[in-house]
């Protein structure tokens, strides 16, 4: 019989070292349990969760499938109370024992909560409203609270707290960030960095405190405010603390294992005294060390591997070099090593530019690489990590470390890579694996991070893992189109691409793919993002060629399931007449509309058309277009307003109308829709618009952008509060006009407000801080000035065959009846 | 052998449904001038294919964006093929199609 191996902890160390197992043929009857009542999930990603770029499906690293198909037991959801080490036993909480020949502690941390007046309450776990961050199940309900909830607190200024605040700024409107010490991140950053790190997240709309002692969470039945050492309290109804965590060695010490801040271990991994008991990730503690990060229990974990199975008896780890990331989306910060030099012969090298947010510094010791901090700009990270973590010789051009100053090349740099070092730091994968991977036909760069792992983690190390797929494919990478393209077929992000389609006067679509494209391939999933791009940019004078546009916009109404067409009449500002309304009756008679709807965006759409019909009915109706199906100005939703309602502050229906009147057809990146609202009450939902404007009292109006209720929910962010109908249309045009210019194929303003984060915009928008308003206000007054109902079209078709139908003209065989 | 009309009926990179011996076939005129006869019904969920988007080498559905070779009929999402109709443009400018019924019965 196999030997019976038992793993107590089923998160990133213990599941991975079992995988380290199989993968090395070990031949053992394996048993696993797990506090958590799932398989396997990349708790790194957790941050991701919370800031709602990953779904929850998508962190999932093994799933129950994986346990089952590897032969392996796994109890989710049961804990581990004691092990008996002489009988060789673990006894489950419910009081099962399971015994075993070998066993793995893989526990890992919890999260520290410092025992603050106010953050428990007696006998019932945490306060209501406070949450601590570590699991699936602490960020779900993290999530659901938040959401209805208006202002958080974090406590803890760390990695995981500033994770915590950005993510937290997707469900709240306003966060801020409490931090004990002087500076944030300071395991990491000296003060200068912190400094300089405070101001970016600051940028990013998250207030942050420094020095601030947390004396009490305050609250009688949910979570009202915090209260500082100094007397200070801010109001809040979320609190997360992210204080740091404590290794889960409870249940080792209670068994009679040797335990000091971590359970203590040996270079095989092995708990002191013990031969046949092995710990590895958090919990552990080499050599007076216990880490924090998942870098070093990819080691510890091949290490066991090694030895366990007997591929090498005498596998030993030797400790790690770590090196830390942050992930928030756009504040860049890498660090390794020492962050202060504390010997006088050290060489140190600072370069910093505040006013950018840039900082760096690196320290060297005796020729070698010793620390070295990337804020801002952490271009040279990865070849900083290779030189810390192996030692390499550095550049006698000490300033090549922070600057490329034509150095060479980025595939160069992948050549150069060991095969064993390690570039992706999340999932544990080296150089080697990668281009195996590649070498196995697997050429493309998403092909690779998929069964790779690769790049799936945090996400810094994607350049890098690209470089190397190209780097081993020897130029023969397959088609991957790059994120940062602004669509698939056309290698070139947003500004790139807009300068050269301006550079070489590129009016059509064809012409872009013939000068743009490396031989001239046209794609077809391009043609619909760049016909939108083209049409902005050239008004007028834009070449357009129908081929280039989707079917909805060929013939102006939205292709449904069964191939028919809905038409959708203007209707600004949802105010109709009842001359209106009668026309649309009658039309609705006369052509058998099988279905009239009211629609979310307060208008009528008359469902289920032929393409042939559309230009009878749009002659029937004749009403200008609604642009239901265009990524365009779509609708303004407004309420009754002050003309009739009791509450009303503002004429929001007129405004509404006005506005629609002036963008109305305006294509975009994405779907506009906008709302204009009476009084903070809200029943036109301003706040969740791309645009929505609140009528405050005193005959003011408030814009917020960057609001959505859809796949996505959002509350606005504050763009300005302004004293006139006419400032309101003014900036909603410049806003607009920016989104156009500078937001990605496909990306609503719910997605691209925080991506540049509110301040910038209003600083371009409201402040003219680039000089560029009088641009955009050009801009869109000719995007305005070309404004043509496409309705009128009707008249006589823009191609052959227009509106001639595509569906089957001849009943075809059906499936026989019985 | 049956002629469809006037190549010019089909826009440069769209495509037209056609009615050919009780089936249906799209026709596509490429950018780069030549032409291709697919089946006009998506195997997904019958979509309208002669209303999907085009370039010189992929066919894609307007329903759910599936994509397929244009020139061979392969799904290139996993789905089921097209049939290809072979379709040629004679020197008066006139689509021919040879007669379906015909291509299928080996002579
Ligand atoms: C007709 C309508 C539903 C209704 O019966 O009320 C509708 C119908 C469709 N919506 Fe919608 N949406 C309609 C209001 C909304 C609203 C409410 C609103 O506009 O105030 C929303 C939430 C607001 C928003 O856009 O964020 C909405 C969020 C979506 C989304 C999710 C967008 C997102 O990124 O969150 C999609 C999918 C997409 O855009 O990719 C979508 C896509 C669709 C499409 C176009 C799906 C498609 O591509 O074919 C539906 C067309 C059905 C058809 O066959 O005609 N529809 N859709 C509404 C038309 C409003 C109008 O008068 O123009
Ligand atoms: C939000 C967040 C973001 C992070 N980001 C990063 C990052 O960017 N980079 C990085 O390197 N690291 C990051 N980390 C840290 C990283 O997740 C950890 O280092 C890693 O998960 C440690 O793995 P582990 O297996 O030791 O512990 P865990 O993953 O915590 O696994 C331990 C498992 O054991 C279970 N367990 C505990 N006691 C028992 C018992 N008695 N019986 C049964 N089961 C038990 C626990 O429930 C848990 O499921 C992040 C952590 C968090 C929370
Ligand atoms: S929610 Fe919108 S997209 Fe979904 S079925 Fe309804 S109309 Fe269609
Ligand atoms: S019907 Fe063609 S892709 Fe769904």
């Amino acid at each position: 019989m196999a030997p019976r191996l038992v793993v107590i902890g089923n998160g990133m160390a213990g599941a991975r070292t079992v995988e380290e197992i199989l993968s090395r043929g070990g031949d053992f009857d394996i048993t696993m349990f797990g506090d958590e009542p799932y398989g396997n999930y990349n708790r790194i990603m957790l941050s991701n969760v919370l800031a709602g770029v990953e779904d929850e499906s998508g962190i999932f690293l093994n799933d129950l499938s994986w346990y089952a198909d590897n032969g392996i037991t796994l109890h989710a959801g049961r804990r581990i109370s004691r092990i008996d080490r002489f009988a060789k036993q673990v006894y489950a909480e419910d009081g099962t024992a399971t015994p075993y020949d070998k066993l793995i502690i893989a526990t890992g941390s919890r999260a520290f909560v410092p025992p603050i007046p106010g953050i428990h309450r007696p006998g019932r776990g945490y306060h209501q409203g406070v949450f601590a961050f570590r699991t699936l199940d602490d960020t779900r309900s993290m999530i659901r609270y938040a959401r209805e909830h208006e202002r958080a607190v974090v406590i803890g200024g760390g990695l995981l707290g500033l994770e915590a605040a950005r993510g937290l700024q997707n469900h709240v409107s306003q966060v801020t960030l409490l931090h004990a010490m002087g500076h944030l991140m300071n395991t990491q950053l000296d003060a200068q960095a912190g400094a300089i790190l405070q101001r970016s997240v600051e940028k990013l709309g998250i207030e942050v405190v420094c020095d601030a002692m947390t004396t009490e969470i305050l609250g009688k039945h949910a979570v009202t405010g915090v209260k500082l050492s100094d007397g200070r309290v801010i109001d809040c109804d979320v609190v997360v603390v992210a204080a740091g965590i404590r290794a889960n060695t409870e249940v080792a010490a209670a068994s009679g294992l040797v335990v000091e801040r971590g359970i203590v271990v040996d270079d095989q991994m092995r708990a002191q005294d013990e031969p046949d008991i092995y710990v590895v990730g958090e919990c552990a503690q080499h050599r007076g060390e216990t880490y924090g990060l998942v870098a070093p229990l990819w080691d510890q974990a091949k290490v066991l591997a090694d030895h366990l199975t007997g591929r090498d008896p005498q596998a030993a780890y030797h400790g790690s070099r770590i090196a830390t990331k942050l992930k928030v989306a756009g504040v860049d910060v890498a660090s390794m090593g020492l962050k202060e030099s504390d010997r006088e012969d050290d060489e140190t090298l600072v370069f910093s530019e505040p006013r950018k947010g840039i900082y760096k510094s690196v320290i060297i010791r005796d020729g070698r690489l010793v620390g070295a901090t990337l804020v801002g700009d952490v271009k040279k990270v990865a070849f900083l990590m290779q030189a810390f973590d192996r030692g390499l010789a550095l550049p006698e051009d000490r300033v090549e470390l922070m600057f490329d100053l034509g150095g060479p090349p980025a595939e160069v740099s992948a050549a150069e890579l060991a095969d064993d070092a390690q570039v992706c730091n999340c999932n544990g994968v080296t150089k080697g694996t990668i281009a195996e991977t590649v070498h196995g036909g697997c050429k493309t760069v998403s092909g690779v991070m998929d069964r790779t792992r690769a790049g799936k983690g945090c996400g810094t190390c994607k350049s890098l893992v690209a470089q190397i797929v190209e780097w081993a494919a020897g130029g023969a990478v397959e088609e991957d189109p790059k994120a940062s393209w602004y669509v698939p077929g056309v290698p070139m992000p947003k500004p790139e691409l807009m300068a050269a389609i301006r550079k070489y006067d590129l009016r059509s679509v064809s012409s872009v793919f013939a000068k743009l494209v490396p031989g001239g391939e046209e794609d077809a999933k391009s043609k619909m993002g760049l016909a939108s791009l083209l049409k902005m940019m050239w008004g007028d004078r834009y070449i357009d060629e129908r081929d280039a546009r989707f079917i909805n916009d060929r013939v102006h109404a939205n292709i449904q399931r069964d191939g028919t067409f809905s038409v959708v009449p203007q209707m600004k500002g949802g105010v109709t007449t009842p001359a209106q309304l009668r026309r649309i009756a009658e039309v609705a008679e006369k052509h058998a509309v099988p279905m009239v709807k009211l629609t979310g965006g307060q208008r009528i759409d008359l469902l289920g058309i032929p393409k042939e019909t559309l230009p009878k009915i749009w002659a029937d109706l004749d009403m200008p277009s609604g642009y239901a199906y265009g990524k365009s100005f779509r609708t303004v939703k407004t309420c009754v307003g002050s003309d009739f309602c009791r509450f009303g502050v503002g004429d929001s229906t007129a405004l509404g109308i006005a506005l629609e009147e002036r963008y109305q057809g305006i294509e975009g990146p994405g779907k506009m829709k906008l709302a204009v609202t009476g009084c903070p009450r809200n029943c036109a939902e301003a706040y969740v618009k791309d645009l929505g404007v609140v009528a405050i009292d005193g005959g003011r109006w408030e814009l917020y952008v960057g609001g959505a209720a859809g796949a996505h929910v959002r509350k606005g962010d504050l763009l300005a509060t302004v004293e006139s109908p006419e400032e309101v249309i003014t900036l909603t045009g410049r806003f607009l006009q920016y989104y156009r210019e500078s937001a990605n194929w496909l990306e609503r303003t719910y997605a691209w407000v925080p991506r540049l984060g509110i301040e910038h915009i209003r600083a371009v928008v409201v402040d003219d801080a680039e000089g560029i308003a009088a641009d955009l206000d050009a801009a869109m007054a000719a995007s305005v000035a070309a404004y043509r109902d496409p309705w009128k079209e009707r008249a006589e078709p823009a191609t052959p065959g227009q509106f001639r139908t595509s569906l089957p003209l001849v009943v075809l065989p059906q499936v026989p009846v019985r | 052998m049956r002629i469809l009309g006037p190549v010019t009926d089909i826009p440069l990179g769209e495509g037209r449904t056609y009615e050919v011996d009780g089936e249906m076939v799209a026709v596509f005129r490429l950018r780069d001038g030549s032409v291709r006869a697919l089946s006009a019904v998506c195997p997904h969920r019958g979509g309208p294919l002669a209303d999907g988007q085009i370039d010189n080498k992929v066919l894609v559905c307007p329903l759910h964006l599936m994509a397929f070779d244009i020139t061979t009929g392969c799904s290139l999402s996993g789905i089921s093929d097209l049939t290809v109709y072979p379709v040629t443009v004679d020197a008066d400018g006139h689509l021919v199609i040879s007669s379906l019924t015909a291509s299928e019965v080996p002579s």
